[in-house]
């Protein structure tokens, strides 16, 4: 077997809690899909069989996803918060290959043996997936004011070729300068440092650094820590090394008993190094130095450019996605064959009626998607909003641009506009409220 | 009455030369045999196989033109069973056969067959080349492959992408990678019940061998390579178990490595040491490992001698050459090929590399090699090349044309200033680009090859192929 994917589903999703407080993250509709639907397309629509989750007890119970591939669900205490590379390591016995892990809340089209044909051809130790940032046009609602940008910014660096990761950043951790070894400048003489770029989190990492996550157990975090870890000991002294063989054996060994290292080397080294010192290629020229220059740890990313790819963890991010997903990944009708639609009403040819749907007469629907099982009354108009399952809206209502959660009620004549109203809230008749973030009391305690 | 049990009513209609009467009157004569029950008569069943071995002469002849057109011997006509055991239909190789729709679907039925997926053919070929496959490597195999591949091992995966890629390019390297991935190969692999070993890895490692061909064709080296290990697989026993049998293969993947490329690079080498002189202004042509490893063994040995690092374009692998042999302290000189006739007054000597031997003497080696050898017998500069015995093949070839290998035409195009002239070449419909990969010298233009077996002249390579396949 070559790769395992690992399907990361334990997060809480806590840039939008307002969404998640109430139903988990990975089961959150898009297009009337969970979130974690799309993840698992993706890897069966490539060929995988077998897929590892990591999961929460609470989501595992309420999940069905309908799907060819052998999921195979590992619980994890949900207020445990472990980290991603907590995760891995607690399933470190049952990955046997490199492994392929994906976020559960990726939504994208990307062709995945990009990204993994560099990894292999490259005999590489981090492959990841990056792609442009796209601007989010849609209003976001309780958003008052102009979105912040550049907080969270992530500074890459990538050598003349647009593939191999030379340096990785994140603004937080930065305070006022941007530091860069001399070691990569002499090695990678040009550098393309860019910062529109949003991780993806799609990694390929070989086994070698799951057993190593194991040893080392300061790092609980893949994005936050391992991966710039990784990135920066592409060019650390040790692992490049030009003694003899026996001298970096023995401080292999000094080095394992201060901080456990990564080994990078695997059986029948011998014959692929020889192969490769009789090729003639190198992956860079002008200076004197071997392909790779030697080093064996290598990083790699694939940046996109054209696909859909779209990580769901804020607000903003899961209206946009739920307007284009369904463009790209609907095979069924947009109107399910059991909603109940009267012939009155209107129907607009980009919106999503879930299952047992009752659209009433005099009603208009453009832009959106409705969940299974909701109720719309007579003469609603709504436009661009994002309704759950099991919502009613009796009559008379006019919602725009809004999220409406599970089990809500929109008494009569209500106006909403720009409006998240929370799972199982009810709005008042004739209320008007624009541009709010409807919650609970309950939810409004947590911090 | 055994052997003319098989003649059919038909075929005796069929029978040519013979008129009706004659044929009716032997059909009468053999059907009044077996109503009688007696046998036939000497001279009647020789007749009867007569014509059964012409009918199906007939029959062949009507069938296969396309298969006989080439190669094929022709055909004496003698009676009796000589006439079947004297036609030797060879067959061509289907990677020169890129143009044949019916050779095409031969291959497409067996690749669906192995469940590889067939690489299609991209931009307008040369006409004088359109007998061969011409692929992108921007369109990688692996795109219509599901991606933790379970049909192919994933070792060989890799490979396959590294060599369509160009990062293990060179005829040793290759073949070394490619032993490589068969080590992991029959590492990981497990006899299924009721197979045997012998029999059952030879048919593992065929779907491999062809993903590996349409990733990228194979090099002689590797060919040969192939030969050995399917041989070696074959000559196991079934009384041994399987942990043996396979740690005995790989023992013999590594004595093969071993003997035919170290310690060959070695007695080359020590050969090549005697022809290297103090003085001496050495040309070499693009990146040969076995050419390189002489020049920098000649130079730690002492001796005092210079390096002129002839390039082409697209590949440019002379840089390569030119940083290893700098590297370790060689003097060396730069040129392209263009600037090879200007540099060979002052040349004394020209070594190349061979990507393979052929039988009747020929050099394939990257293109160029034989415009090198060329210029340099005008200059009377001895050409030397440097081939290991096992790159030595059967087939016979006397032009670049035939059995060649085209490489990605956007190789040629080239940005200058942020202008890319070429960028939409596909649009002009009588512009093509031509990637050669390989080209043939005669045994002409060669003055000596430099074997692990000893210094012999050009034309003495049949006779090294007959010894080795008399020890074989």
């Amino acid at each position: 077997m070559e790769l395992q994917a690992v399907v990361m589903a334990a997060g809480g999703g806590s840039r939008m809690m307002d969404l998640t407080y109430s139903m988990p993250k990975p089961l959150l509709p898009v297009g009337n899909k969970p979130l974690i639907w799309y993840p698992l397309n993706l890897l069966e629509k490539i060929g995988f069989e077998e897929v590892i989750v990591i999961t929460t007890k609470e989501v595992h119970k309420q999940m069905n996803i309908d799907t060819k591939m052998k999921l195979e669900m590992v619980c994890i205490q949900e207020d445990a918060d472990m980290g991603t590379a907590n995760a891995l390591r607690h399933i470190q016995q049952k990955i046997k290959t490199d492994i392929l892990v994906v976020s559960c809340d990726l939504i994208t089209d990307v062709a995945l043996h990009e990204v993994v044909d560099l990894f292999r051809a490259h005999d590489a130790t981090l492959s990841m997936l990056m792609s442009k940032t796209h601007e989010f046009t849609e209003t976001v609602p309780g958003q008052k004011g102009k979105k912040k940008t550049g907080e969270q910014r992530d500074f890459v660096g990538v050598d003349s070729s647009g593939k191999r990761l030379l340096f990785m950043a994140n603004e937080a951790d930065l305070d006022e300068e941007l530091v860069i070894k001399k070691s990569i400048m002499r090695k990678h003489p040009r550098m393309h440092i860019k910062t529109g770029l949003v991780d993806a989190h799609l990694y390929c990492l070989k086994k070698s650094v799951v057993d190593f996550l194991a040893d080392n157990k300061s790092i609980t975090s893949i994005r936050g820590e391992l991966i710039p870890y990784l990135v920066r000991k592409q060019f650390s002294a040790s692992t490049n090394s030009q003694k003899t063989k026996d001298d970096s054996e023995k401080n292999q060994k000094k080095t394992d008993l201060k901080t456990p290292d990564i080994h990078i080397s695997s059986k029948d080294e011998d014959l692929l190094d020889l192969a490769r010192e009789k090729s003639c290629w190198n992956d860079h020229r002008g200076d004197m130095s071997d392909a790779y220059h030697g080093g064996k740890l290598r990083c790699y990313v694939h940046i996109m450019e054209d696909s859909m790819c779209y990580r769901v963890n804020t607000l903003a991010a899961y209206i946009e996605a739920n307007r284009l997903a369904p463009k790209v990944f609907s095979e069924e009708f947009p109107i399910h064959p059991t909603a109940e639609i009267s012939e009155q009403s209107m129907v607009g040819a980009d919106s999503i009626i879930g299952a047992a749907c009752h659209v009433s007469e005099k009603s208009s629907i453009k832009r959106s998607t409705i969940g299974a099982s909701s109720c719309i009354k007579e003469k609603v108009k709504i436009t661009n909003s994002i309704i759950m399952n099991g919502v009613t809206i009796e009559e008379g209502c006019n919602i725009q641009g809004s999220v409406i959660c599970n089990q809500a009620v929109i008494n009569r004549g209500a106006d909403i506009k720009y409006c998240l109203v929370g799972s199982g809230q009810c709005i008042e008749a004739e209320a008007e409220r624009n541009n709010e973030v409807i919650v609970g009391i309950d939810q409004l305690m947590e911090i | 009455m055994a052997g003319t049990e098989g003649i059919t009513q038909q075929e005796l209609n069929n029978s040519t030369g013979e008129t009706r009467d004659e044929t009716d009157s032997r059909k009468n004569d053999y059907l009044q045999s077996k109503v009688e029950g007696k046998a036939l008569s000497k001279e009647e069943k020789l007749k009867l196989r007569k014509e059964k071995k012409q009918q199906k002469k007939n029959k062949k002849d009507d069938k296969g033109p396309a298969k006989e057109e080439k190669a094929k011997k022709p055909v004496p006509v003698m009676d009796g069973q000589q006439a079947q055991q004297q036609r030797v239909v060879k067959r061509l190789p289907e990677h020169i056969q890129a143009d044949d729709p019916a050779v095409l679907k031969k291959v497409a039925k067996k690749l669906e067959r192995q469940q590889i997926p067939l690489r299609s053919d991209y931009g307008s070929k040369v006409s004088l080349f359109s007998h061969l496959h011409q692929y992108s490597r921007k369109a990688p195999l692996t795109q219509q492959m599901s991606i933790p591949s379970t049909v192919i091992h994933p070792s060989i995966v890799h490979l396959g992408l590294q060599y369509s890629q160009g990062i293990i390019a060179g005829s040793n390297s290759r073949c070394i990678a490619l032993l490589h991935a068969f080590k992991q190969v029959i590492r990981d692999y497990a006899t299924p019940r009721n197979e045997e070993l012998s029999r059952d890895l030879v048919n593992k490692l065929k779907p491999y061998i062809s993903f590996l061909n349409q990733c990228r064709p194979l090099s002689a080296s590797m060919g040969n390579a192939i030969k050995y290990i399917k041989k070696e697989i074959s000559n196991v026993s079934s009384n041994i178990k399987e942990e043996e049998a396979k740690t005995t293969l790989q023992n013999c993947i590594d004595k093969y490595i071993e003997e035919k490329i170290h310690l060959a690079a070695k007695a080359i080498s020590k050969s090549a040491f005697e022809k290297i002189s103090d003085g001496d202004v050495i040309l070499v042509y693009g990146c040969s490992s076995l050419v390189n490893y002489i020049l920098c063994d000649a130079f730690e040995r002492g001796r005092k001698f210079r390096v002129i690092v002839v390039d082409s374009r697209p590949r440019l692998e002379g840089r390569e050459t030119l940083r290893r042999l700098v590297k370790k302290g060689l003097s060396c000189t730069y040129v392209l090929i263009t600037a090879v006739s200007y540099m060979l007054p002052e040349v004394s000597k020209v070594f190349l590399g061979a990507h393979a031997l052929l039988a009747n003497g020929y050099v394939m080696s990257r293109v160029g090699a034989s415009q090198i050898a060329l210029v340099a017998k005008a200059y009377n500069v001895p050409v030397l090349v440097c081939c290991e015995t096992y790159k030595f093949c059967e087939r016979v070839q006397t032009d670049s044309f035939v059995s060649n290998e085209l490489d990605d035409p956007d190789d040629l195009i080239v940005t200058r200033k942020g202008k890319t002239e070429l960028q939409n070449w596909q649009d002009i419909p009588s512009l093509r680009l031509l990637n050669l990969v390989y080209d043939v010298t005669p045994p002409d233009f060669v003055d000596l090859v430099i074997t692990d077996l000893g210094m012999i002249p050009c034309t003495s390579v049949p006779v090294v192929l007959r010894v080795k396949n008399v020890d074989q």
